[in-house]
């Protein structure tokens, strides 16, 4: 059964790139690029890995993932978050907002999809 | 009979037996055991110098004369004693604490320390007391020759008579008067020999009295009808002349400089007024009880032509009784002796402190400071101020060869000096008087007394010549000394007294009210008018415990407590006490003042200890070296404080400096943060890609082609990124030049439309233009208002949401600029965000947009740079952006 | 906070107020009599001069007899102000 990934990124151009590099590992990938309703998402869609970006409009991944920490059914949801800002106060801001792992733009493609694929074996 | 030699052997004798009380009086007043020197009794007798030769021989003579016009000189000074409470005691207390050395100082002292005044008022006392020493000298001279016999080397005698009474008088009062420079100018030795003299003066007088009335005329009743039998016998006073010279003498009493030296400066204790004031009445009315008696006797006794001034000796000569003419002799001399000695002491202080001193100090530079120096020159000038006061008497004598009755010259000195008195009374009761008021007074009525009275009393012809006496100065008649104003026929002394004081007074008010004081004048003025509120209770009340404790709590208030309280304990202990309170030694107060200074500075200390101590108030010496300590306190406070202004000052800017440097830094973290994230996102899109085409082989060429668009258009705003930093870098420092052209604003907008749309699908964006509004020619840098143009136009192509977006651009030309609005119909910019949608990096959309957010920030810049302004234009429809360019670079197209 | 202790020192000075009552009016005399002095001794103004008028006598003993009575008068005044000043001396003191 194919495993589930939630993208939650504003840039059309790195949606497509992640979308690509996953399904092609044979992921399910749904995306969504709006900051304010995608914790609903979240709880709609139930994905096993959610990969989150940072800059998000209307809401911050910081402010998204301290919301997902506090639902129980989330609560231990494995979040991947990516940030284009890559100094360290944004990857302590994003530990203590309990993340899973945290990587800097831009990646390499076969480091993400090995962060995804252990993320979702727990 | 008395010879002459045994005569001069008893004024020997009496001369060397006052030197002797003088000495042990001033020995035992340097011992400290002097208290019965300072006792009222000793205070009143000395006030007796009242009584000059004048009074001892001149008032029987007066009464021979002109009945009992001799009585007003006794009542004057009578009720000024009776009535001690209104004015002496005033004058007693000032001149306490005010250490006033004589009359001329207490005038100077109150009109703001002015040594103007202080020479007027010696010159005034020096001229009004020569002819009364002279007289003094020719009473003695007189009485001398009663007892002589007529020889023909009778006026050689009568000369040197004069000249050894006048240089042993010089002496003695040099000897006596000068001894120590006292601080408070007392002299015990001499007033211990004035009371012996006054003693003498009374008993003398008495004794001739009780001779005439019991002796000769055989009792009270008897002597009574003797006088209503006499020339005397029926009451014959002129109204004008009783009442006139019984206030002259009451002002001199107050007025005359040995008369100030007595009842003020020689004072110890105020207290002692209380008693003199019954007892010198007393004193001044047995001295004139038998006067009338005497007269009226001498009269009937002597022979025709006799000269009743020396009735007093020649009625018991008479009468074979040389004893009691010795003793009525010596009375005489005592007189005559007291007041030189007295006057001389009380005029060398005024020459030698207000003309000697000041010119002395002049000559020398003013070297004040060195005092032992000035000790010395002080004592010398005083001597020869002594010499020179007495050798003018005598030079007056010599010269006026006696002459005149000896009550004229009495009464014009009193009226001489009572010019004083406006000053004087108006001073210490009056706040309003100032120095200028007192120098006219003194003025106007010292002039009119020089030439109303004292100048013709030399006779006429002397030195007024006669012209001038009959036909007044410049022939005018209104100006004939005995008749000023024309008015005739009045007493001289009456005439002159009139005219003075009127002038005096109404100089000495007039200038008073129009002038205006200085400040020390008005502090001084301040202190004598209010000297009871000023200065504490009499001094005598205040044991030594009481000013141990009164200087313990100020102490207190100074020190603090524990401290004045070990202090205290220390002196006591050191004294030997067992106390807490030490004596008030003046060890223990120079110590503690040197305590006090260390807190308040050393004037406000000796201001404080002596108000206590002394019982004095501060002087204005005191207040001033407070008010310059204070203000050199001030000034160093005031420099600390600017100190410490600047200092906060300077710390404040640190602090702003600081402040501007962390929100600099804040700002340069965000910026960089914004940079970045700005840079790293296309980043992430051309490496994802990139890897994925190199990796992928599974691709078709469709899919490969795709992604290769993406990285190029990524590409392709990393450079326009970076093209923009460095742009918007360029333009904030200011660093750009102006590429200035002249074209049209039509032109530029039709570039800067196709550069917006070049590359844009979708939707296409309609423009809707008036091309005739912008046929305006423009002087500017076109290429960089194009860059403006572009970026308000591809904003409007990427944010403009309608369905059919539209852009409107409008030309509108005022006076002074040119204004180009762009105005879509979109749904515009939220409120919040138009704050700051001209900041870097401040992107208001959701997320597609292209740009970096510098776009509008640049276009700021730019526009600033070509000198105008680019505003968010409220309430349109859509995003409205307002371009505002100077008239000066738009210049219509003809 | 009781009465007694309020009264207490109230006593006292009302008593002084007394004194110093008659201690002014006591200046006050002295002040008027050097005037009543000049008043007596200028009554002599009015007396007619001349043959007809008053002998000398008897202008003697008026004008000795008022010196007299001032002087006593002053004399009184000095020793009651002196006594009330001895009385004031102790509490000076205190």
């Amino acid at each position: 059964m194919p495993k589930h990934v939630l993208l939650i990124e504003d840039e059309p151009n790195i949606i497509e790139a992640i979308s690509f590099i996953l399904s092609r590992d044979g992921w399910t990938v749904n995306t969504h690029s709006n900051g304010t309703t995608a914790v609903d998402t979240v709880h709609a869609r139930r994905p096993d890995v959610l990969i989150l970006d940072v800059m998000l409009p209307g809401k911050s991944g910081y402010d998204i993932l301290r919301e997902l920490r506090e639902h129980p059914e989330t609560e231990g949801l494995p979040v991947l978050m990516l940030t284009a800002r890559g100094q360290t106060k944004d990857r302590e801001m994003a530990e203590r907002a309990g993340v899973n792992a945290f990587m800097a733009k831009p990646f390499s493609n076969s480091e993400m999809l090995e962060m995804v694929r252990s993320l979702s074996t727990p | 009979m008395t010879t002459l030699n045994t005569l001069v052997a008893v004024c020997l004798g009496y001369v060397l037996f006052l030197f002797v009380v003088a000495f042990m009086a001033e020995r035992s007043a340097l011992r400290g055991n002097g208290r019965w020197l300072r006792s009222p009794l000793v205070y009143t007798l000395s006030l007796s110098i009242y009584c000059t030769a004048w009074t001892f021989y001149g008032a029987v003579g007066s009464a021979a004369r002109t009945g009992f016009e001799y009585l007003t000189i006794y009542l004057g000074p009578s009720l000024v004693m009776i009535g001690w409470w209104w004015v002496l005691r005033k004058l007693v207390r000032i001149g306490r604490t005010q250490r006033i050395t004589s009359v001329a100082d207490l005038i100077s002292s109150r009109y703001g320390k002015s040594n103007l005044l202080a020479i007027g008022v010696t010159i005034l006392a020096v001229v009004g007391t020569t002819p009364y020493i002279a007289l003094q000298l020719q009473s003695v001279t007189l009485s001398f020759q009663v007892f002589g016999t007529p020889a023909p080397a009778a006026d050689a005698l009568h000369d040197y008579t004069a000249l050894w009474v006048a240089v042993g008088l010089a002496v003695f009062t040099v000897i006596f008067g000068t001894r120590n420079l006292d601080a408070n100018e007392r002299h015990h030795g001499v007033v211990m020999a004035i009371a012996v003299e006054a003693v003498v003066k009374l008993t003398a007088l008495l004794a001739v009295g009780v001779f005439v009335v019991w002796g000769l005329s055989g009792g009270l009743s008897e002597t009574l009808a003797r006088i209503d039998a006499s020339p005397l016998g029926h009451w014959q006073m002129e109204g004008g002349r009783w009442a006139g010279i019984t206030l002259l003498s009451a002002a001199a009493f107050l007025c005359l400089p040995r008369m100030f030296q007595v009842l003020v400066v020689e004072s110890d204790d105020e207290t002692h007024l209380r008693t003199a004031s019954w007892a010198f009445p007393l004193y001044l009315m047995l001295m004139s009880l038998f006067v009338v008696p005497i007269a009226v006797v001498g009269l009937d006794l002597m022979p025709a032509g006799s000269n009743p001034d020396l009735f007093v000796l020649t009625v018991p000569l008479s009468q074979g009784q040389e004893g009691l003419a010795l003793l009525s002799f010596l009375g005489g001399f005592s007189s005559a002796t007291s007041m030189v000695i007295v006057a001389a002491i009380a005029l060398s202080t005024m020459v030698s402190n207000h003309i000697v001193m000041p010119i002395w100090l002049r000559f020398t530079g003013g070297g004040a400071s060195v005092s032992g120096d000035v000790r010395h020159v002080v004592l010398v000038s005083r001597r020869l101020s002594i010499a020179g006061v007495v050798g003018l008497g005598y030079v007056y004598y010599a010269v006026s060869g006696g002459g005149t009755a000896l009550a004229t010259i009495g009464l014009v000195s009193f009226a001489g000096l009572a010019q004083v008195l406006p000053a004087m009374l108006g001073g210490i009761f009056w706040r309003g008087a100032t120095r200028v008021g007192a120098f006219a007074g003194l003025t106007a009525g010292f002039g009119i007394w020089l030439y109303t009275l004292f100048l013709p009393s030399f006779g006429s012809g002397m030195i007024l010549p006669d012209a001038l006496m009959q036909n007044g100065l410049f022939g005018l008649g209104w100006l004939r000394p005995y008749a000023l104003f024309g008015i005739e026929g009045m007493d001289p002394v009456l005439h002159t007294l009139f005219w003075s004081m009127a002038f005096n007074l109404g100089a000495f008010f007039l200038a008073s009210l129009v002038s205006f004081p200085s400040p020390l004048e008005r502090l001084q003025g301040a202190q004598f008018v209010n000297i009871f509120q000023h200065s504490g209770a009499a001094s005598s009340w205040s044991g030594g415990v009481v000013q141990s404790e009164d200087l313990m709590i100020m102490a207190q208030r100074i020190l603090g407590a524990r401290e004045a309280q070990a202090l205290f304990a220390r002196e006591a202990e050191r004294q030997g006490h067992p106390g807490a309170l030490p004596e008030t030694s003046p060890d223990f107060l120079e110590a503690l003042e040197r305590e006090l200074a260390g807190s308040v500075g050393a004037a406000t200390a000796h201001a404080m200890v002596g108000q206590i101590v002394g019982g004095m108030s501060v002087s204005v010496e005191d207040l001033m070296a407070v008010a310059d300590e204070t203000a050199q306190m001030m000034e160093y406070s005031s420099r600390l404080e600017a100190q410490s202004a600047e200092l906060s000052r300077t710390a404040r800017q640190l602090r702003e400096a600081n402040a501007k440097l962390t929100r600099l830094s804040v700002q340069k973290d965000a910026f960089l943060s914004q940079i970045s994230h700005e840079l790293r996102t296309p980043m992430t899109s051309i490496r994802a890609f990139s890897e994925i085409l190199r990796d992928g082989s599974a691709l078709g060429p469709e899919d490969q082609a795709k992604y290769a668009t993406i990285i190029q258009d990524e590409a392709i705003r990393l450079t326009r990124l970076l093209d923009d930093l460095l742009d918007l870098s360029v333009l904030e420092n200011g660093q750009v030049s102006l590429n200035l052209r002249q074209g049209l604003l039509c032109d530029v907008l039709d570039r800067a439309e196709a550069a917006a749309l070049a590359y844009t699908d979708g939707p296409r964006l309609q423009i809707n233009r008036d091309r005739k509004a912008e046929t305006l020619v423009l002087n500017t840098d076109l290429d960089r208002l194009s860059q403006v143009f572009i970026n308000l136009i591809s904003n409007a192509d990427k944010y403009c949401d309608a369905a059919q977006p539209e852009l409107d651009i409008r030309v509108v030309q005022t006076a002074e600029s040119l204004v180009i609005d762009f105005i879509d119909n979109g749904s515009g910019v939220s409120v919040e965000a138009r704050d700051v949608i001209f900041e870097k990096f401040a992107r208001v959309s959701d997320g597609q947009a292209g740009g970096a957010g510098l776009g509008l920030a640049i276009s700021r810049q730019i526009v600033t740079r070509l000198g105008g302004a680019i505003t968010y234009l409220t309430g349109q429809k859509g995003a409205a952006f307002r371009v505002i360019v100077p008239q000066g670079m738009a210049l219509a197209a003809q | 906070m009781t009465a007694p202790a309020e009264d207490r020192p109230r006593r006292p000075s009302l008593f002084l107020e007394r004194r110093t009552y008659r201690r002014r009016r006591l200046m006050d005399a002295a002040r008027l009599l050097p005037l009543l002095g000049l008043l007596l001794w200028c009554i002599p103004l009015l007396w007619p001069s001349g043959p007809e008028g008053v002998t000398s006598s008897g202008a003697l003993t008026y004008i000795f007899c008022v010196w007299l009575g001032l002087i006593l008068v002053a004399f009184g005044l000095a020793l009651r102000l002196r006594s009330e000043e001895v009385d004031k001396l102790p509490e000076a003191r205190k």
